[in-house]
């Protein structure tokens, strides 16, 4: 057996207490509001005893539901349109000279780099400016905006890796350009774009600020919605919103988890 | 007495035994190799060496010194890793100068010795250079540039040609010899080449599951193989179920050769071991048995052939090609043929060795 | 047909969500109501509210910044070290928070913090003196560093798994020491993870609004609080907008700093 010295062993001790500590400092908050979310009462200094009274609660809330409804169908219409449009902006890309593609690539990391509240207020302000009226549409529009980046940037290095060959052997083979891209290119940068559909899709669902101020009077997604009931003061329902949201993202990305391991471990 | 001294030295990972009641001498001023498959153990002791690993039991000793549980950085004794691990984010002369600063020395000796450890291998003026400018070849010299000018008692390399082609491999095979020749260290080298092995070591350890199988010169090893493990490694060889009727004759595939071992007894079942630039070929019945060539390649030099014969197929090598079909005659002389010990069990199968 | 016309709805997006938008922002930063060129709206910033909001901003996002560096720097060199088997497992501990909205993120903290709130509770039954930082800076920099920290771990992990333990090897074998290896090798070739991470977390944490609505009860007033008051409640675009132009300076400034940093590190190495 290994003997491990004293040292070695405070060493170790001391690392998993690190890690402890900053595990305790991420996920105690996300635990108390879970444990909070079913508590009877209204308060949060006292337990008057379990119930699901705040869960009945959310999910019959219109408000909260219409939120919910927005975020996910903005979130999917962005996600969608923006891989498609990012797609394609690769395929144009890739035919472009260096230089053009570098300047366009670098037009393409503004959103990226720039702070979401000067994004936010830069199109709100456009959309006024132009006589349009804040309401889903405009808010679509914006998180396409951003979204494109993301795609871009996921697949844009899958188009860099392409064997260019195995295209012109496809067209050398008698097949049409287009059946040569869906079935010679695709499988190829299909990871690409599948990740950035997803990049998109969680960028667009965590979204507050471009929201905040591109959404008009009208409507509100999650962010928002919990945003203005933050200001006027907490009530539990949105303990329960937390603990549905984080139940949720933990089964997903342990699925996606195993998944993207399982994959790997076929390779 | 020894520089080093490896002492009943077991290591294991995962539950799986590396090295196994492992011992080793190393000499001064000697070019030592490891020799192996990959997963026998050589880079597993050689890490042991450098302090990379600690064993689970057993001793290292430097000059008569335990050393098992000194930490790397305080080992008289420097290696030259595999892929190179030159700092990418250094030029060549920082990185040459790593280890000269961390002992304090004087600006003007660093310099010195950069200049001088550049030279060594053909590699002056480089200082300003950057890691990734320089070929395999010139990042592998740099590596070991950085080694050296530590003056270190020993230098370990950890197969340092193996991302090398094959012509810049034999380069570096020469560059080796006389840079060991020239610093007058000792050097331990541990590769699965045979080649490589065989040309620049004094002398050459062949290893297998955790268990040296044999330990001597280059010469000793490929003519006197102790084992069909060791015959089989080195080279082509023909290794041929034998009987050894009495001393100085042995029957092989029911014929019998005159060879010139002794003390294996009467009637004792042995392996033979015939290298293939050894058969004689020549026409029917003026060799010791007859076959036909069944198969026959060029490969260079000469050609390879494969002769049917008794039932066995043997590996020839001649210079003069028997086109298939032709029928033959093969002998041996009798000091060309190795006649080795049958392996009784497992554990003989790894035959201990003490010096 | 060009190839090249798939890159045409990318463009028509570019020009009319982003080069159009900066375009407005920066017409209305530079002009008045009547429409008349003005530098009013960007000298404003020297204005005393709006300099110490600036002030106040930059500060709390350095702290914060610094804060989540030496937490996470650390944090990365032991998941790289970890023998605990699954280590992407640990990892995605660490960063699962990061996918959870992070105004429930803050909105966690300003229930633990407040006066009446969680750890004054527990604090109370232990009869310990109680903790008042609800409203303040300091529960601010605690929300930036909540909210911000897996950006910050998760590039500084991503430079520190690629390096190649032959060069910690390599180093120990020349004869360098831990705290060597840390300083020559670890931090130098981590440089880009660091450098990625610190944008990461100061950008959002100098622009936030949202933060220190949250945890700082109106009473923390960041440059972007003034920024978004005024386009929601002061509707003073021009103002508004010339405050946000200076932010954006602020931003490529301390942007140009943190490369010149990198690539300075990179030089003096030795």
């Amino acid at each position: 057996m290994m003997k491990k010295s004293g040292r070695a062993r405070a060493a170790a001790f001391g690392k998993g207490l690190y890690l402890a500590l900053i595990l305790i400092f991420l996920y105690l908050p996300i635990f108390t509001l879970m444990v909070l979310s079913f508590n009877e009462g209204k308060t949060m200094s006292r337990w008057t005893g379990f119930s699901m009274r705040w869960y009945q609660e959310m999910f019959a809330s219109k408000t909260i539901m219409d939120a919910l409804g927005n975020t996910l169908t903005i979130a999917f219409w962005a996600a969608t349109i923006a891989t498609i449009v990012g797609l394609l902006a690769c395929i144009g890309m890739s035919a472009m000279k260096e230089r053009s593609r570098l300047v366009l690539m670098g037009i393409n990391n503004i959103p990226l780099l720039n702070a979401d509240i000067v994004t936010g207020i830069s199109i709100m302000m456009t959309f006024i400016v132009c006589g349009i009226s804040l309401n889903y549409g405009t808010v679509l529009f914006s998180h396409i905006t951003f979204c494109i980046p993301y795609v871009i940037l996921s697949v844009m290095p899958k188009f860099k890796q392409l064997e260019s060959h195995t295209y012109e052997a496809a067209l050398d083979l008698g097949s049409s350009p287009l059946y040569a891209f869906f079935k010679v290119v695709m499988p190829d940068i299909m990871p690409g774009v599948v990740s950035g559909f997803l990049l998109s899709f969680t960028m667009s669902v965590d979204d507050f600020v471009i929201t905040h101020f591109t959404r008009g009077a009208g409507i509100n997604t999650l962010s928002t919605l919990i945003y203005s009931q933050v200001k006027v003061g907490i009530r539990p329902t949105l303990y329960a919103l937390s603990t549905v949201i984080f139940v949720l993202v933990l089964v997903v990305l342990v699925i996606v988890n195993i998944l993207s391991n399982r994959k790997e471990k076929a390779k | 007495m020894a520089l080093i001294e490896l002492i009943d030295i077991s290591k294991s990972f995962d539950g799986e035994l590396v090295l196994d009641e492992f011992n080793l001498k190393i000499k001064e001023n000697e070019f030592i190799t490891l020799l192996g498959p990959s997963g026998c153990g050589k880079t597993t002791t050689l890490r042991i060496l450098g302090g990379f690993e600690t064993p689970d039991t057993g001793k290292v000793l430097f000059q008569g010194e335990d050393i098992t549980n000194l930490a790397p950085n305080k080992r008289p004794l420097n290696t030259v890793f595999q892929k190179y691990a030159l700092f990418p984010h250094m030029n060549i002369a920082e990185n040459i100068a790593f280890g000269l600063k961390i002992s304090g020395k004087s600006k003007e000796y660093i310099n010195d010795k950069i200049k001088y450890a550049l030279k060594l291998v053909n590699l002056s003026g480089f200082e300003k250079r950057s890691v990734d400018s320089l070929s395999g070849g010139q990042q592998q010299r740099i590596a070991i540039a950085r080694a050296i000018v530590n003056e270190p008692r020993v230098l370990l390399l950890d197969e340092p040609l193996g991302a090398l082609d094959l012509k810049l491999r034999q380069e570096m095979q020469y560059e080796l010899i006389r840079l060991k020749n020239e610093l007058g260290i000792t050097f331990l080298y541990v590769t699965h080449d045979q080649e490589e092995a065989l040309t620049m070591s004094d002398k050459v350890v062949v290893m297998n599951q955790g268990y040296i199988q044999q330990m001597g010169t280059p010469e000793e090893i490929y003519n006197e193989p102790e084992n069909a493990f060791v015959a089989d490694f080195i080279g082509d060889s023909n290794i041929i179920d034998g009987v050894m009727l009495e001393d100085r004759v042995v029957k092989i595939c029911g014929s019998v050769f005159p060879c010139i071992d002794e003390g294996f007894g009467r009637n004792k079942p042995v392996d033979v071991v015939i290298r293939p630039e050894d058969i004689i070929i020549g026409k029917p019945g003026q060799g010791i048995m007859d076959g036909v060539v069944t198969s026959n390649v060029f490969i260079g030099v000469h050609y390879e052939m494969c002769i049917e014969a008794g039932g066995f197929e043997w590996l020839a090598q001649n210079t003069t090609s028997y086109p298939v079909g032709t029928r033959v005659s093969i002998g041996v002389t009798p000091e060309n043929i190795q006649i080795m010990h049958k392996p009784q069990s497992e554990d003989e199968e790894a035959i201990s060795f003490d010096e | 047909m060009s190839k090249k016309l798939f890159s045409g709805p990318f463009l028509a997006f570019i020009l009319c969500g982003t080069l159009v938008p900066l375009g407005v922002i920066a017409f209305y930063g530079f002009t008045d109501r009547s429409g008349a060129f003005t530098l009013e709206n960007i000298m404003a910033i020297a204005t005393r509210n709006h300099a110490q909001a600036l002030g106040l901003s930059l500060g709390l996002a350095l702290i914060s910044t610094a804060i989540c560096l030496l937490l996470a720097f650390p944090l990365g060199l032991i998941l790289k070290d970890s023998k605990l088997g699954k280590k992407g497992f640990m990892v995605f501990v660490f960063i699962l928070p990061m996918w959870m909205n992070f105004l429930l993120r803050t909105m966690a903290w300003q229930v633990l913090l407040e006066r009446n709130g969680i750890i004054n509770i527990v604090l109370k039954a232990l009869g310990l003196p109680l903790l008042d930082i609800i409203n303040t800076p300091a529960a601010v920099v605690l929300g930036m560093v909540y909210d911000y920290l897996p950006f910050m771990v998760l590039p500084i992990y991503n430079a520190l798994i690629k390096i190649d333990n032959n060069l910690i090897e390599a180093a120990y074998d020349l004869g360098a020491d831990k705290m060597l290896v840390l300083r020559k090798v670890l931090i130098p070739l981590s440089v880009p993870g660091i450098v990625s991470g610190i944008t990461m977390v100061f950008v959002p944490s100098l622009t936030t609004f949202a933060i220190s609505t949250m945890l700082g009860g109106g009473k923390v007033n960041l440059i972007g609080n003034i920024i978004e008051q005024e386009f929601t409640v002061g509707s003073n675009w021009n103002l508004g907008a010339g405050l946000s132009l200076v932010m954006m300076v602020f931003i490529i400034i301390s942007m140009a700093l943190i490369e010149k940093f990198d690539r300075e590190g990179e030089a003096s190495m030795i």
